[in-house]
């Protein structure tokens, strides 16, 4: 069955990251390592695991940054090649090896490959602690490496006819009430509420968000619903972008240009050196480049918080500011649970209800199927410019809701 | 030969192409038959000897001031105040008038024995003026003597030290002033009356007061109320200054002041042709002008601004009334009004108008979208005695290029004000909500005080300037202006002048009369 494959071919990724360098993000799919092929769906691995077959799967800045060549190499030893990608995936439950979720159940999939999945017995500390991102032992186990389903060889992924296969601890029903729209879109949900509590928001705080698309997005909503900050400032370099981040509760949408300017004059703040004197609280970073983070680091305040949500690959920064001003740099992944006082709750049972508050599938502004995957994947590499957000793979055509582009 | 007076040109047939201001170029446009271009009146002839006049005037004052030597004397505490960089524009080639005033001033100062003497340029809520603009108002050798001792000042509207608050007008408007200035022996002003909404008692309750003072005046209510705020006696502006420069002259404070007029000889020869009607162009003016357009349409815009910036007008001097305030300034005023007034029959449906590179807020500086709103709706729209030019719902079309472009050190809080505050409202009541916000910003305040910028309550005295036209007017029209800056502004981009005369017959209607106000040099419209 038709599947799309991305293998490792040194030629292609250099061809890619060429390609898409000159033309943007999304250019090279036609070029780079990424090919539509026949696949035999993946074996079931053994007790608990399932076969899903995907009704639409996402495509994620970090499936482009593969696309494009653009990646950290940090990531060669926790992936396996060839591998089908997709991991933002709403399906259907097939078949179970055992008495698992019944055939026909609707799932999302939390894709982490944590130490259940992989077999290993006892699980590392973040496992056992639920915290499934910080697992120690995505490369280990037996399965192939692959931190991610849609990393891995073995589990195939959400870009696929053939289905992908996974372990009962990463499915989640999906309640009727959420269309295939808002399911789709509860794992970068997800990635955005482990955010929006990583950042430790106390009631008050001004918290800017620097970034408008899926990531930028979601995380607004999330920091609007689960924490209470006294300002929430976004910027967004495109005007649909700015308009949904108003919807879902930001206090204001602005151009990233004006953003640091937004900050210094509610913070009362002087500037120097590029810098504000004061600044935000926490300032949420949804894009994860260099100039987003050098602008994170110039318009937080001494003492503040940045959060990297989106994900960045090889940086020059001077971080002479964080030294100084004594800024904390963290790094928000993934998902796993959240404690609230004494509870913990599954990241993705939160991602649920703020998807289904925030009507999040709003967000997903194009279906394609695999067979135009340049397209889909030129759509999603553009999606801002093209007055777009969320750009899904559909496997299998239903009628109710066409081609939203 | 007398200068010739103001004229009214009913446009024909045989009418030749306007000539259209429109920022760092120009631009000419046909205009339908049956428009009326305003021109101004050719220059008054000025003093044959300022000098000599100058002596005259602080001699033999006007009003019940005693002549200034008499109010001179060894152990006083005197202070003189002037005009910033703000007028006249363009800048007028040296020496200028106030130079000239000053150096009497010092000069009998000195007879007198006078010691404690401090010049204060009096900023208001403007930029901090740069050495080679207070050289080029004071001359070089006023400057040398006083700066390097710390007796040049400029006034600091935010230097709680050097405030003073004199009391309450009978309508609670606090008045609060340059301590130096107030506790002086004597204030002597120096004015450059370049229109005639400058002087009189707005020198000093502007010139030289605090926020505090000035937003009582400074506010879109009042400028609603001024109608307009160039002409004194139907200008709630100059009625609230007026109470102020009572309450003062009430404290105790002496002032002496004096006042100039200029002629509208504005542009050097070289451009001469700006001030002649085009259908008495020369051949020269014809070569002048296509020369002059052609290098600045293909000079990049930051050097076509400096170009331009760089021109000195060869203004000259029309009178110099010196003494009590508002007998100074009733004569100051019969002497603008005798140089700048043109009688015009009847209102317009549209008033075109072709904006310059300069107004008085951007001396040296980026015209930024804000500023060409104040110029065009502010300053020429405001240039009426009786009645608006323009009728009541009818259309102002301004050709400006309009650049969304800002001077980052002059005019820091008219970037926030244009992302933040018209991004929400362009009513200028409405934007008032945001104005203690502006005004109280500590960054602004530190810009104000140790740069040169602008203070953070600034861009919305140039809103509030443009009150009494919004409220009038039924359209709002930019010809080549930056559309997204336009649209900010909250007015309607046209790409021609054909496609806004399009655009505002919709507003009033087919056949629409036009008037054309062809200025600078500058004109007053007496509306009959």
């Amino acid at each position: 069955m038709k599947a799309l494959l991305v293998e490792r071919s040194l030629p292609r990724f250099a061809a890619a990251r060429l390609v898409s360098s000159l033309g943007g993000s999304g250019t090279s799919a036609g070029l780079g390592p990424l090919r539509l092929t026949d696949v035999d769906a993946p074996e079931l691995p053994g007790p608990g695991w399932h076969r899903v077959r995907p009704l639409l799967a996402g495509i994620c800045g970090s499936d482009l940054a593969t696309l494009d060549g653009r990646s950290s190499r940090y990531f060669e030893d926790i992936v396996s090649f060839p591998f089908v990608p997709g991991h933002e995936v709403v399906g259907v439950v097939e078949e179970s090896v055992d008495a698992g979720l019944a055939p026909g159940t609707r799932v999302v999939v939390e894709p982490v490959l944590g130490c259940i999945p992989r077999g290993i017995d006892p699980p590392c500390a973040a496992c056992a602690d639920g915290r499934v991102g910080g697992c120690e032992r995505v490369a280990f186990g037996h399965l192939a490496p692959g931190l991610q389903i849609g990393f891995c060889s073995d589990t195939g992924g959400g870009w696929s006819h053939a289905g992908l296969v996974a372990h009962r601890v990463q499915l989640h029903p999906v309640p009727d009430a959420l269309s295939d729209d808002d399911a789709v879109m509860i794992e970068p949900t997800a990635c955005a509420v482990h955010a929006a509590l990583a950042a430790g928001v106390e009631p008050g705080d001004m918290v800017a968000v620097l970034g408008g698309g899926t990531v930028g997005l979601t995380t607004t909503a999330a920091l609007r619903q689960l924490a209470t900050p006294g300002a929430l400032l976004v910027g967004a370099r495109y005007g649909h972008q700015r308009d949904l981040a108003g919807e879902l509760g930001a206090d204001l949408a602005v151009t990233p240009e004006q953003l640091t300017r937004a900050v210094r004059r509610r913070s009362r703040s002087f500037e120097s050196s590029g810098h504000l004197s004061g600044g935000a609280d926490v300032v949420v970073d949804c894009v994860g480049s260099a100039d987003s983070v050098a602008q994170a680091l110039a318009m937080v305040r001494p003492r503040g918080r940045v959060v990297l949500v989106g994900m960045p690959a090889k940086l020059t920064l001077d971080l002479a500011s964080l030294w100084h001003r004594e800024v904390s740099l963290v790094g928000a992944y993934a998902y796993g649970s959240e404690r609230s006082g004494a509870t913990r709750r599954r990241t993705f049972d939160i991602a649920m209800e703020v998807v289904a508050a925030a009507h999040l599938g709003r967000l997903v502004s194009a279906r394609y199927p695999l067979e135009r995957f340049e397209e889909a994947v030129a759509h999603a590499g553009a999606a801002g410019r093209r007055g777009a957000v969320k750009i899904v793979f559909e496997m299998h055509p239903r009628s109710p809701k066409g081609p939203a582009s | 030969m007398s200068p010739r007076p103001g004229f009214v040109l009913d446009v024909d047939r045989s009418t030749p192409p306007t000539l259209f201001w429109h920022g760092e170029g120009f631009r000419l446009e046909r205009l339908p038959v049956g428009s009326r271009v305003l021109y101004a009146p050719e220059p008054v002839d000025p003093l044959d000897d300022p000098v000599a006049a100058i002596r005259e005037a602080l001699l033999h004052p006007l009003g019940d001031a005693e002549p200034l030597p008499a109010l001179l004397r060894r152990d006083m505490k005197l202070t003189i105040a002037f005009d910033d960089v703000s007028l006249p524009l363009p800048p007028m080639r040296r020496p200028d008038n106030r130079q000239l005033v000053i150096e009497q001033v010092l000069d009998l100062a000195a007879e007198a024995g006078v010691d404690d003497v401090v010049l204060i340029c009096a900023l208001a809520l403007h930029r901090r003026l740069t050495e080679a603009e207070l050289r080029h108002i004071l001359g070089d050798r006023i400057y040398d003597s006083f700066e390097p001792h710390g007796l040049l000042q400029q006034h600091d509207a935010e230097d709680p030290d050097n405030l003073i608050h004199l009391g309450l007008t009978d309508h609670g408007e606090d008045v609060e002033l340059n301590k130096r200035a107030a506790t002086s022996d004597l204030l002597v002003y120096v004015n450059v009356n370049l229109v005639a909404m400058d002087g009189g008692h707005k020198s000093v309750a502007t010139g030289l007061a605090s926020y505090r003072s000035l937003r009582h005046h400074h506010n879109a209510r009042t400028m609603q109320h001024s109608k307009s705020f160039m002409d004194q006696h139907r200008s709630e502006l100059h009625t609230s200054n007026w109470r102020m420069g009572r309450l003062i002259a009430d404290s105790g404070v002496k002032v002496f002041q004096i006042e100039t007029t200029l002629n509208t000889d504005t542009f050097p020869p070289q451009m001469r042709f700006l001030e002649r009607r085009e259908w008495e162009w020369s051949a020269r003016d014809r070569a002048a002008y296509i020369a002059t357009s052609a290098a600045l349409e293909r000079t990049p815009d930051r050097l076509a601004r400096q170009i331009l910036h760089s021109v000195r007008s060869p203004y000259r001097l029309t009178s110099v009334q010196a003494g009590e305030v508002e007998a100074v300034h009733a004569r100051t005023t019969e002497n603008v009004y005798r140089q700048q007034l043109v009688a015009v029959e009847g209102q317009t449906d549209i008033l075109t108008l072709g904006l310059p590179y300069i107004c008085p807020y951007n001396v040296n500086s980026i015209m930024n979208p804000i500023l060409v709103a104040c110029l065009g709706l502010g300053y020429f729209f405001n240039m009426y005695k009786g009645r608006p030019l323009v009728r009541e719902g009818g259309v102002v079309i301004m050709s400006h290029p309009t650049p969304w472009a800002f001077h980052p050190g002059h005019h820091p809080s008219y970037i926030d004000f244009f992302e933040q505050v018209l991004s929400e409202t362009t009513d200028p009541s409405d934007v008032g909500k945001y104005e203690e916000a502006y005004a109280t910003d500590p960054w602004y305040v530190h810009l104000y005080r140790t740069g040169h910028a602008y203070h953070g309550v600034h861009p919305f005295y140039m809103w509030y300037w443009c009150a009494h036209a919004l409220e009038h007017l039924g359209g709002v029209i930019i010809v080549g202006g930056d559309r997204a800056a336009v649209r900010r502004l909250g007015f309607t981009p046209a790409t021609t002048m054909a496609d806004a005369l399009e655009m505002a017959s919709d507003v009033v209607g087919p056949d629409p009369s036009l008037t054309h106000l062809h200025s600078p040099p500058l004109l007053m419209a007496d509306v009959s």
